[in-house]
């Protein structure tokens, strides 16, 4: 009941959004038909300007906007003028679930048994140098270790492509690039979590009943230690489904991330419209089912 | 091709063995976690998210995997993604180099010289007052899905274009024609009062305001082009969507995957198809230069014709480089990079402050040290090489003149003179030329005339509306000719013209403007127009020329051949081949 209401809720969360991103957008100086060069007549740009209703008074334009939006469309994109901006989400989404669905799962695969490690090994070496590892993986953007894969595994060993999107071998380095990131944030947020439980009475309980190692760090420590990750993970999700400018660009990957920088700075409105709309819709709806899921998780939470 | 063919069998071996593997990992994984069966809750449910991520994994494989398409057989980079192929509201090179493939006029474009030569039709009748021009189209004209293309579609294209409600922003190309401009303002509603008429199928008559030497360039301009009229009435806004694509040029669009590629196949019907050198073309917008320079390299690419896809920093290395010198092609073409000066703010309403600035600029520096790509440097507006033209020498570099003038205007060593702003854009990825030009500028005004400069940086649409409203002192600036006449450039300072944006107005040069448009005589019409010229680079200088653009393509000319450097940068993908050797 508790999260029909939240769902419910998200409703007019994403109309305010969608008024602020509408007015924001607007006030910014610059517009989506301002060219290096003017069409020959002042009457021309009306005739544009007409067409993609933006003569209108700003309220009138929101009105119509929500009208359509009703109806499912999200109006013609002022830059991909043969592309209505449904039709680029539909091309570009898949891409960009893929590649950061498959980021995701990475970085979790690599990250939680990398944050168990450095929380069974801390204070020792073990601990520092997947410590030191983590912390460079956290920290060094994919515009420096995407080029730096390409070089050396595409480019001089020849693994795999430089770029393009292609075929399964055309998704590995993306992958790596976007998800080591994620690996090394999950591995220090999992090691940090670990430390505090493993530090924790139930711990000592379970190790005075006689309890594996093991056991104790798998059954006991981890169920608890994970939670952090899950609320975690819920924008790191968005993030990632949403799509990477940098990634798409070094890899030439067709996905939304490149839709989003571009089509701000073209100031092109209904399709930067629609890619704030499907960030705001998938951010809401992924840390309702992280709730949702730490409800489940943790006897200690509840939700009324 | 049996090495090719051999390649292609690796990598799908390699596919399998990929996906074999990803899917034991995850299968692994699942089992793992069966077999803690004693686990707690947490495991319990994780067990019910791992078939998700194994599905979610799959659909990825599933989604990328779908058997590799077939090789194109010329790919090129050809920067970034084009925002419409209809000829009509096409605007941006990487637009209008595909629409030159898709769609064909009545004159098309000579690779070499980049002249107009018979398109769509085989000949033409021009009357000696220069104003009706009579066109026959070949009988063999057809769209790729075999109709017949007639006069009646080119009325029917051009007076598209003149419909507001296309939108298109070059309509301006067609109000050469008598009553177009009136009729795109709606001040007259009857379209055949427009001056183009079919008088049969084949035959189409074209009445203009004044004689335009340049008309038949504009017949080769991509905006006029024809379209496929009952396609465009049933499917409005969509139809660049319809599949397959009534299309009148040499190539049909096959595919248009957004930020992936445009795919083009040869269209069998073109009436020149016997010419069309390559089956199937892959365009593919590039974003990023070290991107397309690792592409080329291992052999995905042909062809680069962007300088802005080569990384800049790599340019001195690639030229000089054993390998890759033969591989750059540079040549000149109808662009001037220069400076707008804001005539309607004090102290730059007064042309001896602005001549002054324009004589201190030392463009051989900015060329040599900067760019390093070999510009020509720039002292009248009109480049060298543009046809029906005698351009006047612009002002020289002379920073002692330039101090005289300044003492004159009333500033002597800069005293008194406010702090001039240098407005320009950011480019995204940085490093960016304009910046680089403005320190240089920075230096050298404030050096030779005592003039303080700040730079201001925006992003391009927030550049480009402050320049627009005037709200700038001086702003970096280009300009592309759309077709090879003097016209495409000088027409942007009379007093009335959108893209004027100095705020100068200047009744001689209207009336000089004018008076040229009306001559027949090509000798006297270049005279009047090198007084206007004269005017706005010599005395006057509401403008700056800097230097003129240097036109480039990277391609190896043993693999690669019909593509040629011409003015317009205009390069027909039908006449280029590709000699493909068995690679690696």
């Amino acid at each position: 009941m508790f999260f029909l209401k939240r769902l419910l809720f998200l409703i007019p969360l994403l109309l305010v959004i969608s008024f602020l991103a509408f007015v924001l957008m607007r006030l910014a100086p610059g517009g989506p038909f301002d060219s290096e060069r003017a069409p020959a007549s002042p009457e021309i740009e009306r005739a544009i300007r007409a067409k993609y209703r933006l003569d209108e008074p700003l309220l009138t334009q929101y009105g119509h906007y929500l009208a359509d939006l009703s109806r499912g469309d999200l109006g013609l994109s002022t830059k991909y003028r043969n592309h209505t901006v449904n039709d680029i989400i539909v091309s570009a989404l898949p891409v960009s679930l893929t590649l950061g669905g498959l980021a995701f799962f990475f970085a979790l695969v690599l990250g939680i048994p990398w944050g168990v490690v450095m929380a069974v090994q801390r204070g020792r070496w073990g601990d520092y140098f997947w410590g030191l590892l983590s912390l460079l993986a956290a920290c060094i953007p994919a515009l420096v270790l995407g080029p730096l894969l390409v070089l050396s595994l595409a480019v001089k060993a020849g693994w795999f492509p430089v770029a393009l999107w292609e075929s399964p071998l055309h998704v590995v380095l993306p992958t790596l690039t976007l998800g080591l990131l994620f690996a090394g944030k999950v591995a220090r947020l999992v090691r940090e979590s670990m430390t505090t439980t493993l530090q924790s009475e139930f711990i000592t309980a379970a190790r005075a009943k006689g309890l594996s190692e093991s056991a104790i760090l798998i059954n006991h420590a981890l169920r608890l230690a994970l939670l952090p990750v899950i609320s975690f993970s819920a924008p790191m999700l968005a993030d990632l489904l949403t799509g990477s400018f940098v990634v798409e660009t070094i890899f030439q990957i067709p996905g939304l991330g490149v839709f989003f920088i571009n089509s701000s700075l073209n100031r092109d409105y209904p399709l930067l419209m629609g890619l704030v709309l499907l960030y705001a819709a998938m951010l809401l709806l992924l840390n309702l089912v992280a709730d949702i899921l730490l409800a489940k998780l943790d006897p200690r939470v509840k939700y009324e | 091709m049996e090495r090719r063919a051999c390649l292609q069998a690796d990598a799908s071996i390699a596919y399998s063995t990929m996906n074999a593997l990803c899917i034991a990992l995850a299968l692994a994984v699942h089992y793992a976690l069966h077999i803690t069966n004693c686990a707690p809750r947490i495991f319990h449910s994780a067990r019910r998210i791992t078939p998700l991520f194994l599905l979610l994994m799959l659909a990825g494989l599933l989604v990328s995997c779908g058997r590799p398409e077939p090789k194109a057989d010329l790919v090129i980079a050809n920067g970034a993604e084009p925002g419409s192929l209809d000829p009509a509201t096409a605007k941006g090179l990487e637009e209008l180099r595909i629409v030159m493939a898709l769609w064909e006029g009545l004159m098309r474009t000579d690779p070499k010289t980049a002249l107009p030569i018979p398109g769509l039709a085989g000949r033409h009748e021009i009357s000696p007052d220069g104003r009706t021009y009579t066109f026959h189209l070949r009988t063999n004209a057809q769209w790729s899905t075999g109709q017949r293309i007639t006069a009646h579609d080119f009325a029917y294209s051009w007076l598209r274009v003149l419909d507001p409600v296309t939108a298109s922003e070059y309509a301006g190309q067609l109000f050469y024609l008598k009553n177009a401009e009136a009729y795109f303002n709606r001040t007259i509603t009857n379209a055949n009062e427009v001056g183009v008429r079919a008088l049969d199928d084949l035959t189409l008559r074209v009445e203009l305001t004044s004689p335009t030497p340049f008309f038949l360039g504009l017949c080769a301009f991509q905006t006029l082009s024809v379209v496929p009229r009952d396609i465009i009435e049933k499917h409005g806004d969509d139809w660049m969507r319809v599949r397959p694509l009534p299309t009148s040029g040499s190539y049909q669009l096959e595919r248009w995957s957004l930020n992936d590629r445009v795919r083009l196949r040869a269209n069998p019907h073109y009436w020149d198809a016997t010419n069309t050198h390559s089956q199937v073309v892959d365009l593919l917008p590039i974003r990023s230069a070290s991107t397309a320079l690792n592409l080329y390299e291992k052999g995905g690419l042909d062809i680069i014709w962007d300088k802005e896809l080569i990384p800049s920093e790599l340019y001195p290395f690639l030229r000089t480089n054993e390998a890759s010198r033969t591989h750059f092609h540079s040549f000149n073409y109808l662009g001037t990079y220069f400076l707008r000066f804001n005539t309607t703010r004090r102290p730059l309403d007064d042309p001896r402050v602005r001549r002054a600035l324009t004589m201190c600029v030392d463009k051989q520096r900015l060329v040599d040290k900067i760019l390093k790509t070999g510009e020509a440097i720039g002292s009248h507006f009109v480049p060298p090489g543009t046809a029906n033209c005698r351009s006047p020498e612009g002002l020289p570099y002379d920073p002692e003149g330039a101090r005289q003038l300044l003492k004159e205007a009333g500033f002597p060593g800069g005293q008194g003179m406010r702090t001039i702003e240098y407005l320009f854009e950011s480019v995204s990825g940085g490093g960016s030329v304009h910046s680089k030009i403005g320190v240089e500028l920075q230096q050298m005004w404030q050096r030779e005339l005592g003039i303080k400069v700040e730079l201001r940086q925006m992003e391009k649409q927030v550049y480009l509306s402050a320049q627009r409203s005037l709200d700038y002192d001086v702003s970096r600036s280009t300009w592309i000719g759309d077709y090879n006449d003097p016209n495409t450039f000088l027409d942007l300072y009379r007093s009335n013209n959108g893209n004027n944006r100095t705020g100068w107005k200047n009744p001689r040069y209207d009336q000089l403007m004018d008076q040229a448009s009306l001559l027949t005589d090509l000798k006297q019409r270049a005279e009047l127009l090198r007084q206007a010229e004269s005017i706005l680079v010599r005395d006057e200088a509401p403008i700056a020329p800097l230097y003129y653009f240097s036109g480039f393509n990277f391609h190896d000319p043993e693999q690669v051949s019909g593509i040629y450097g011409n003015v317009l940068d205009s390069h027909p993908i039908n006449a280029i081949r590709v000699h493909r050797p068995v690679k690696r």
